[in-house]
């Protein structure tokens, strides 16, 4: 993308959920560089972002995203994803390690952060796998993994069956500081399963995930987590049950953090109607109490972050019966015009939204990002959050596997900034 | 956000004829009239020495089954010949899908044929629902069976059964007992009841048997036979499978019998007159007793008789729905 040196950003909204700071300001990059926000600033020669109207927030951080190059029916390139990422404000994104093949070796940190550092529109953050090749079995060289550049171990959804192999992954990457991510699904209460089990799922024949089959393996995690001193992050809870667990974890003072997907904060067991099988994702979605308890969380600080569970498929994944479909929605590109939706209809505050997007999810990542900060290179992203627009139209992931891809959605994102580097910018 | 239609509505002509059988959800009542009565019409055919009639003359008909089926097959075989349609019989196992022929090639391939209606049975739930969206809308898609979802042809027989001996559904206590869990039958049958008017449906197994909120579709819930088919009308096993004593879903065949098998002792709660149905094929001595399935109250084999007149009117009125359609 063509541009000049400097960029001056006038009259925007500029919220910053890490310092509070939220008045219309304007904002001048220069060489990349942050260098002042300030009521009235003059740049010449630089050049002019008109964002009166509009918002100016951090670059947005999305916790979760299933990154691949074309391959287990998966679609994209870290290339076509981090553009689409771009394309809606999302500066930074954490590469679960469940590509193929697994990242449990430095050699494929190297290769995922090089085409991440080709394409410029993103950087992606990897995440290492808890385990070698995600099996449950030996300790992943976590140390080794952390130098060649990712920022924490997961098991990206994938149950840790052994309760001791998983206390040793604690206790390892304890010693090390190393922040362990966790979906917690249990393997044996949601073996088969394709749906919450509960009246829908019953009506409509689909074998079932219990959310016990959740709140089993969190606890365990919570327990380990206790004794060992990990700093835990869990990903995309699902239940109130969880909600619950969680909140009374932090009473505790556990070390813990926990993020959500969009998409269970805003549908619950009843899109399954007709077989949909766009709203096929794991964990499923549950019901309508399950979807509040969670908006409840998100809203009084249990939950810490909202990320997109991005997995883009190919159609053929989904072209066929329900149970039969590949699980997982294709989300970066509406992450944010989705939490406007949640604005929109008053289940969060315009800034708790956007705390949720940035500065939430880079506390659970321990990464310095998701803030506004001078003098460091910018990320940063312009939306004009009166905008609406249909996102078929200019759907940019190789994945076209959303419930949403119709729908007319709040927000539109004129300009993104990547660690100093123009990475979109429209009109 | 987003609005699905209800489960039912695409097996619906814009006028609320039927082009489709996928389940009974959502169907009005006076549709399932219509196919009992016309069930009726056709019962008739099959006392003639020449049980032909011509309504599905020059039609292809094909028997699409991703599972083994013996008994329903055939019958859907015979109700399409006595239609007069000619008949197709494709049995794809499991295996053949994953040759790399994708479903949707599969379907596309029998469309060139100018097929007129498929008779799918599946698996996966919902698969007669993808491939009613996904063929062109002159072919007809009738459900045989689909995952644990519907079996709804197997439904209305045990309803056309019902009708017979009780002349209606009104005040009927019907009890459903067994395997309610994995069965297609059980969730097409009180669908069926509750639309019909019947005044109680009951369902009765253990818990591991038993869906999840299966009281959200109208039944009430009971653990205990005695309890359970006290004054009931209608007593209705199911099949047990014998996979399910592997997955931990029951102790054995014999205390599952012990506990929920009938037998003429065990049936002394419900109504004198009550009638015995089954889905078929019967595993005598785990879910009945020789002395009920072959006894008086037992209608096991008439249900076999109705199910072919049964299928016979679902197929000329969804061939008739598509047709005027067009």
């Amino acid at each position: 993308m063509n541009q000049k040196a400097h960029l001056l950003i006038r009259k925007g909204r500029v919220i910053d959920p890490n310092t509070g700071r939220d008045e219309v300001l304007d904002i001048l990059i220069e060489n990349g560089r942050l260098v002042r926000i300030a009521a009235s600033l003059d740049a010449p020669g630089a050049e002019i972002i008109n964002a009166e109207g509009m918002l100016v927030l951090p670059g947005l951080v999305d916790t979760c995203v299933h990154l691949s190059e074309s391959s287990g029916g998966r679609n994209g390139s870290i290339a076509s994803e981090a553009l689409a990422a771009a394309s809606a404000g999302i500066t930074h994104l954490c590469a679960q390690p469940d590509t193929n093949p697994v990242i449990d070796n430095a050699a494929i940190v190297r290769l995922i952060r090089e085409r991440s550092f080709k394409s410029g529109f993103a950087k992606v953050l990897p995440l290492a796998a808890m385990t070698q090749g995600l099996e449950g079995r030996q300790l992943a060289e976590m140390v080794t993994l952390k130098e060649a550049g990712c920022i924490g171990v997961s098991n990206a959804g994938k149950p840790l069956q052994d309760t001791l192999v998983m206390k040793r992954c604690f206790e390892y990457a304890a010693t090390f500081d190393i922040p362990v991510m966790l979906r917690p699904q249990d393997a044996a209460l949601s073996a088969g399963g394709c749906a919450h089990d509960g009246p829908v799922a019953s009506r409509l024949g689909l074998p079932g995930i219990p959310a016990v089959a959740e709140t089993i393996e969190l606890s365990r995690a919570l327990l380990l987590c206790e004794t060992t001193g990990v700093r835990l992050h869990i990903q995309q809870i699902s239940c109130a049950a969880s909600a619950e667990l969680l909140r009374d974890a932090k009473r505790r003072g556990l070390p813990v953090t926990a993020d959500v997907s969009i998409h269970h904060l805003l549908l619950d067991e009843s899109a399954l109607e007709n077989f949909n099988s766009d709203c096929h994702i794991i964990p499923p979605l549950r019901s309508r109490s399950d979807r509040d308890a969670l908006l409840a969380a998100v809203a009084d600080g249990t939950i810490d972050a909202v990320c997109s569970q991005h997995l883009p498929l190919g159609s053929s994944s989904k072209q066929a019966p329900f149970p039969a479909t590949k699980a997982g929605i294709s989300g970066i590109e509406t992450l944010l015009p989705l939490m406007l939706l949640l604005v929109e209809k008053q289940a969060l505050t315009l800034p708790r939204a956007i705390e949720l997007l940035t500065s939430g999810p880079a506390r659970c990542l321990g990464q310095q990002i998701g803030h506004l900060e001078i003098g460091r290179a910018a990320s940063l992203c312009v939306v004009d959050m009166h905008a609406q627009q249909t996102h078929s139209e200019h759907w940019l992931s190789a994945g076209k596997n959303s419930p949403w891809i119709d729908t007319n959605l709040p927000g539109a994102v004129r300009l993104t900034v990547c660690e100093g580097k123009v990475s979109w910018l429209s009109d | 956000m987003i609005h699905s239609p209800p489960s039912a509505n695409i097996q619906l002509t814009a006028d609320g004829r039927l082009k489709h059988f996928l389940s009974i959800e959502g169907l009005p009542r006076s549709l399932l009239e219509e196919i009992l009565d016309g069930a009726a019409s056709f019962v008739e055919v099959g006392d003639r020495s020449i049980k032909k009639v011509p309504l599905l003359r020059g039609k292809t008909v094909v028997n699409l089954f991703f599972e083994p089926s013996t008994r329903t097959r055939s019958t859907f075989e015979l109700a399409a010949k006595r239609l007069s349609a000619d008949v197709l019989n494709i049995d794809i196992a499991k295996s053949a899908t994953s040759k790399g022929e994708t479903l949707m090639d599969m379907l596309w391939n029998l469309e060139a044929m100018a097929s007129d209606m498929f008779i799918v049975r599946h698996s996966d739930s919902g698969a007669p629902f993808f491939i009613a969206n996904h063929v062109t809308p002159q072919v007809a898609v009738i459900n045989a069976g689909d995952g644990r979802h519907a079996h709804p042809t197997q439904a209305m027989l045990d309803m056309y059964t019902i009708r017979h001996y009780k002349g209606g559904f009104e005040g009927l206590k019907v009890a459903i007992i067994g395997d309610v869990l994995h069965s297609r039958v059980a969730r097409s049958q009180i669908h069926a009841l509750n639309i019909l008017g019947a005044e109680e449906v009951r369902v009765i197994a253990p818990k591991t048997l038993l869906p999840k909120d299966i009281e959200s579709l109208g039944v009430s819930v009971y653990t205990d036979l005695a309890s359970g088919l006290r004054d009931v009308d209608v007593v209705i096993a199911l099949r047990l499978q014998k996979e399910r004593m592997d997955s931990a879903l029951l102790p054995s065949e014999g205390e599952f019998y012990r506990l929920y098998g009938l037998n003429n002792e065990r049936l002394r709660p419900a109504k004198p007159d009550a009638i015995v149905m089954h889905p078929g094929p019967i595993n005598r001595g785990v879910e009945i007793a020789s002395e009920v399935a072959d006894g008086p109250r037992s209608v096991i084999l008439h249900q076999v008789t109705f199910g072919i007149a049964v299928r016979m009117a679902v197929m000329s009125m969804s061939i008739s729905g598509q047709e005027s359609g067009l």
